[in-house]
């Protein structure tokens, strides 16, 4: 067995446990220390497919910055532990478990024929300009995807007026 | 080298778990984090499609959906905040004032 599979099977199985342990969990701030977990091994997973850009903006965004939001709220609210005793359609709930089986099914049957097994060759000379490299990122992002780029400003501008403005207490 | 369908099976696999986790958690915020796994789970699919095809669309396509992501969590939490000063609780079971 390569190298690759091994890789690719270590960091799988420490997405999967890390992502289980968010279910298993009461408390929610060990879930977001988990799901920090599940988000660096699949920033490894990226480099495994020369996706390097996002493999880097994936630990600084979102290991980084939306995970830190994440515990910064949870430590500001000292969130109480799931209460067990307030459980209303206990059976029902549970009902989750065999459709998520189902669902698992499901996908596993819709991807039974994919056949594509390498990666595409690097094409030697430029291999700073292949697909996944800042350059290209870069590249694309400010030619054929400008106008999703500019709106994405936009949206982030009314995300964080409208934080401000639901997090405000009344009368201030 | 590794084949595609890992990785897709893999994205399956943490979509389906953050999707149980929706439907079995009562914390608001587990709740949270939980939707922030199936967005990572798509992430790798489109990662891995745009590795495997050599088109860059999909990275790009997951940069946009990491900056919708971080939005979603500002406002989210936002949310959170304020359902937490008027009721103190995050069950989502007591925050029923729209159920008739």
């Amino acid at each position: 067995m390569q190298a690759e599979k091994i890789l690719f099977i270590i960091f799988a199985v420490v997405a999967l446990a890390s992502a289980l342990n968010i279910l298993l969990q009461r408390s929610p701030l060990y879930g977001a220390l988990s799901l920090i977990g599940t988000l660096l091994a699949l920033s490894a997973l990226y480099m495994t497919l020369r996706a390097q850009f996002i493999a880097a903006v994936q630990i600084v965004v979102y290991a980084g910055a939306i995970m830190v939001l994440f515990i910064f709220v949870i430590m500001l609210l000292n969130v109480p532990k799931d209460q067990p005793q307030i459980e209303k359609q206990k059976g029902l709930r549970y009902l989750a478990i065999p459709f998520a089986g189902l669902l698992i099914a499901e996908m596993f049957f819709v991807l039974r024929p994919i056949r594509l097994n390498t990666l595409p060759p690097i094409s030697s000379g430029n291999a700073e300009q292949a697909v996944g490299t800042t350059w290209s990122i870069g590249t694309a992002l400010f030619t054929d995807y400008l106008l999703p780029f500019e709106v994405t400003s936009v949206l982030i501008l009314m995300a964080v007026v409208g934080a401000m403005v639901l997090a405000r207490r009344e009368g201030d | 080298m590794v084949p595609l369908s890992w990785y897709l099976g893999l994205s399956a696999l943490l979509f389906t778990i953050g999707a149980v986790g929706v439907f079995i958690k009562r914390n608001a915020i587990t709740i949270f984090l939980c939707i922030e796994l199936m967005l990572n789970a798509v992430n790798l699919t489109l990662v891995s499609l745009s590795g495997f095809f050599g088109d860059v669309g999909g990275q790009l396509f997951v940069f946009i959906v990491m900056t919708v992501a971080a939005a979603e969590a500002a406002v989210g939490l936002a949310i959170i905040i304020s359902i937490f000063r008027n009721r103190e609780s995050l069950n989502v079971d007591e925050v029923d004032s729209l159920k008739l």
